[in-house]
């Protein structure tokens, strides 16, 4: 029996550096992966994990590198279309599709880059995008539009467009943020496997317990500067997140009871056919009201209908005791309610515009100045405000929103909803790519107005985060609300049996 | 079969809006359903038709060009004058000359675009005019009569005479339109560089993360919507006989509307070979058909603009398809 090699890498940096004008994104930071290790990338938001991976992948160029290696080959420059023969593969943050392209041409995509011109055989090519969607155990048609397919079936074809060529080393950035847990599951399963078969897998999640689950060894990265790489063996997640964001993050059960505050907002035997069923419940003022189950429960469907993007078949709406029938999201907005949808990255942001006119867009008409213009100087207070509330990293408020890590970008989303100062705020999975520190942020500001007497209904799909942040718990499954929990009553685990029992 | 539709839904649309103006045309108008109206159609099309397809190529790139006729002038100017220059020439020396005379100035487009970062609608409204004044100033504003004789000879592929001895052709530049047309068919959907076009098109972030070379697709996209010009430079003046400097100004527009009715995404990305086809014709047939029935030709500028109206309000319906994808999830 031969002994393998004692470590072989799949890839090696030392002192890489990388700065966007001001930002010091990456500086000097030594990583390494072993071949066939599952490696779990971990920081905050904008700490550099995406810049990371596009130095490695030749996106960006390295401002300086002592050593880039990969499979044990000195890299002096190199660009995407070789890192993809050595066998580099990615899953991008922001998946990095193309919304009118087929499904199929979209996974088989990196086949036809390149300048030698080639004939396309599209039926080789659904053929083989076929396959990989077999292998992920998932049905999406393969002729349709990207654009058709809702955020969840997206990220399948990102992911499968990186297992297409048998890559050695893969990437992945984020690939559960808008995954359910099934999908995740089956991920996750796939993973373990390439590993097993010698691929080396560079995992990124702000969940950290699939990080701790998935990963072998976690490096950790703040500001842009290696902190220190660690074994998951023994670690928990607490000191994770105490390891990103250098402090000590407090989680606990907050809930309250409100027995005299009004109700804002009520709903009876309000149905959808095919989507939720006699759906009543009542949100008071100041209340943070959790509504969780699993995917295809209609959490969703019940907010669209709550901001009139769709119509109820059955039931009633009242909105501080009158009868309430929106017409459309924007008559919903002005009766007071918001709404953080679930893939705002597609639809909330205008990407080319600063980060401050994203930031005030919904609440212009509240920043004019007595000449009828917009007030530059309660707009910068406003923007301040609110990117120091929320801790978003940028340079410039006046930088393109582009410019953000993905993570910094829903923050900008999320501001621009609470600048708004709604009385009814729905938030559906309001922390999908957020980092730890900045959940404790948001959910701080989330209490805060709360507290201002704010009604709130949060939709998620993680117990931990229901059960930290709501004041009462709503389980809903296939359409119906099931039961009614206090979390002070029940724990984590509880719930979770409960849940995917 | 559902799924061809939607993923046809404009040209699906724009093909039925045709087909009823066709038979509301013959009925009301006894010339338009008539073979030598049919052929006219069809000679009178084929310039803007290759001009279409080539401006499909930077559209699907998620460009646009607003100096292509201009350039086709200047092209049909300088190859004039250096054709008569060498003595003549011939067919295979008009389509070569006027072809990489079109193709430099489409990379000069590319160049001015990629090289500085400027947006190809400012580019192409600069080099638009900066061509039209060089063109203006250099031939004082005069036509070009003394052509070669090959240039201006009629050359019919197709040619009929009915009972009333009125006389059908289809003249050489159908001919080389189906050529362009098919040739742009082979190069956007059944090459690897044209899906490169419309990726590039489509996310360019997203192209230039997976290694696609944006400074080539620049190239190929204006190089070809040069080549598309030349060649409809070239074939303008087999038609009319001569050269006049300012024959084709203000084409561009016609053209630019006929490719965005066939369901050209300004912005990129998308827009079919079909589409496009679908979108000049339904400008020719409008034009003719209110020609027949003797409306004002202002009226024609009225339809065309309501149609580009709807057909754009109708087929932005991104937002609406958002939600309704969301409907499978929770
Ligand atoms: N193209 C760019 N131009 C300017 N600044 C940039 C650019 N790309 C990234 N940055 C900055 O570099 C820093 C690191 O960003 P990066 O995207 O690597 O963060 P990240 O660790 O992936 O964060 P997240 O968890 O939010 O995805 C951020 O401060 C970001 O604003
Ligand atoms: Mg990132």
């Amino acid at each position: 029996m031969t002994t393998a090699p004692a470590e072989r890498f799949a890839l090696r940096l030392h002192k890489v550096s990388k700065a966007f004008g001001g930002v010091q994104a990456l500086n000097e930071v030594d990583f390494e992966v072993r071949a066939g290790e599952v490696h779990c990338l971990a920081g905050e938001n904008g700490c550099g994990k995406s810049t990371l991976i596009k130095t490695v992948t030749g996106v960006h160029q390295p401002e300086s590198a002592e050593l880039i290696e990969l499979f044990g080959e000195k890299i002096e420059r190199i660009n995407p279309v070789q890192a993809r023969e050595k066998g580099v593969s990615v899953i991008w943050q922001d998946l990095a599709l193309f919304p009118h392209m087929s499904v199929a041409e979209n996974i088989a995509f990196d086949d036809l880059v390149g300048l030698r011109p080639r004939s396309v055989r599209y039926r080789e090519m659904i053929t083989r995008a076929g396959e990989v969607l077999d292998r992920l155990g998932v049905r999406i048609a393969l002729s349709a539009p990207l654009n058709d397919l809702p955020i969840a079936q997206r990220q399948v074809v990102a992911i499968a467009r990186a297992l297409m060529n048998d890559a050695k080393l893969i990437f992945m950035d984020e690939p559960t943020a808008s995954l359910t847990q099934s999908e995740t599951d089956r991920l996750l399963d796939i993973v373990r496997k390439l590993s097993a078969d010698g691929v080396a897998i560079v995992f990124v999640s702000h969940r950290l317990a699939e990080v701790l689950e998935i990963a072998e060894r976690v490096t950790v990265v703040r500001d842009g500067n290696l902190v220190g790489v660690y074994p998951t063996d023994g670690m928990t997640q607490a000191r994770l997140g105490e390891l990103m964001t250098g402090h000590h993050i407090e989680n606990d059960v907050a809930a309250r009871d409100l027995p005299d505050a009004p109700v804002v907002f009520e709903t009876r035997g309000l149905s959808r056919h095919g989507e939720f069923e006699d759906v009543s419940l009542t949100i008071k003022a100041g209340e943070v009201l959790g509504l969780t189950g699993l995917i295809g429960a209609g959490r969703t469907e019940l907010a669209h209908v709550m901001m009139g993007m769709r119509k109820a078949d059955a039931g009633t709406m009242l909105l501080n005791g009158a009868d309430y029938h929106p017409g459309s999201i924007r008559h919903a907005i002005r009766k007071g309610l918001a709404y953080v949808s679930e893939d705002r990255l597609a639809l909330g942001l205008l990407q080319k515009q600063s980060i401050e006119d994203n930031t005030v867009i919904s609440v212009l008409g509240k920043l004019t100045a007595a000449t009828g213009l917009i007030s530059d100087t309660r707009k910068a207070e406003l923007v301040r405000h609110w990117i120091r509330e929320l801790g978003v990293k940028i340079g410039q408020p006046s930088d393109a929103i582009s410019t953000l890590s993905g993570g910094n970008q829903q923050k900008v989303v999320l501001a621009k909803w609470l600048a708004t100062k709604p009385r009814l705020l729905i938030l559906d999975s309001p922390t999908v790519g957020v980092d730890v520190g900045a959940r404790a942020g948001i959910f701080r500001i989330v209490r805060e107005l709360a507290e201002e007497g704010l009604a709130i209904l949060l939709i998620s799909d993680e117990v931990t985060e229901v059960m930290h942040n709501s004041d009462r718990i709503l389980h809903m499954a296939d359409g119906r609300i099931v039961q009614n929990y206090d979390p002070r009553t029940i724990s984590v685990p509880q719930l979770e049996e409960r849940i995917y029992a | 079969m559902r799924d061809t539709l939607r993923s046809y839904t404009i040209e699906t649309r724009l093909a039925v809006v045709l087909a009823v103006l066709c038979v509301v045309l013959s009925i009301s108008a006894p010339q338009f359903a008539t073979l030598p109206n049919a052929t006219s159609l069809l000679n009178n099309s084929a310039v803007n038709l290759i001009w279409a397809v080539g401006l499909l190529v930077v559209l699907v790139a998620g460009g646009i060009d607003i100096s292509f006729a201009v350039a086709s002038s200047v092209v049909q100017y300088v190859a004039a004058k250096m054709l008569i220059g060498i003595g003549g020439g011939n067919w295979l020396l008009g389509f070569l000359f006027c072809g990489s005379l079109g193709i430099l100035l489409g990379l000069l487009n590319a160049w001015l675009i990629h090289g500085f970062r400027i947006i190809s609608i400012v580019v192409t409204i600069a080099t638009f005019n900066a061509f039209f004044g060089l063109l203006m100033f250099f031939s004082g504003g005069r036509n070009i009569y003394n052509l070669p004789d090959w240039w201006t000879a009629r050359i019919f592929i197709f040619e009929h005479e009915n009972a009333q001895g009125i006389w059908s052709e289809l003249t050489l530049s159908v001919a080389v339109m189906v050529g362009c047309v098919v040739a742009t068919w082979v190069l956007i959907r059944r090459t690897n560089i044209g899906r490169q076009l419309y990726a590039f098109g489509d996310n360019p972030e997203g192209a230039r993360r997976a290694g696609v070379n944006i400074a080539v697709m620049q190239g190929v996209a204006f190089g070809w919507m040069g080549l598309m010009a030349g060649i409809a430079g070239l074939m303008q003046v087999n038609i009319v006989k001569e050269v006049v400097p300012n024959a084709l100004y203000g084409r561009e527009l016609d053209v630019l509307a006929a490719v965005v009715l066939g369901g050209a995404r300004l912005g990129g990305g998308k827009g079919t070979i079909l589409g496009c086809i679908l979108g000049v014709m339904f400008v020719a047939i409008t034009q003719n058909g209110l020609n027949l029935l003797g409306v004002s030709p202002f009226a024609f500028q009225m339809i065309i603009g309501a149609a580009i109206l709807v057909a754009i309000s109708t087929s932005n319906i991104d937002l609406s398809q958002f939600f309704r994808s969301k409907e499978a999830r929770s």
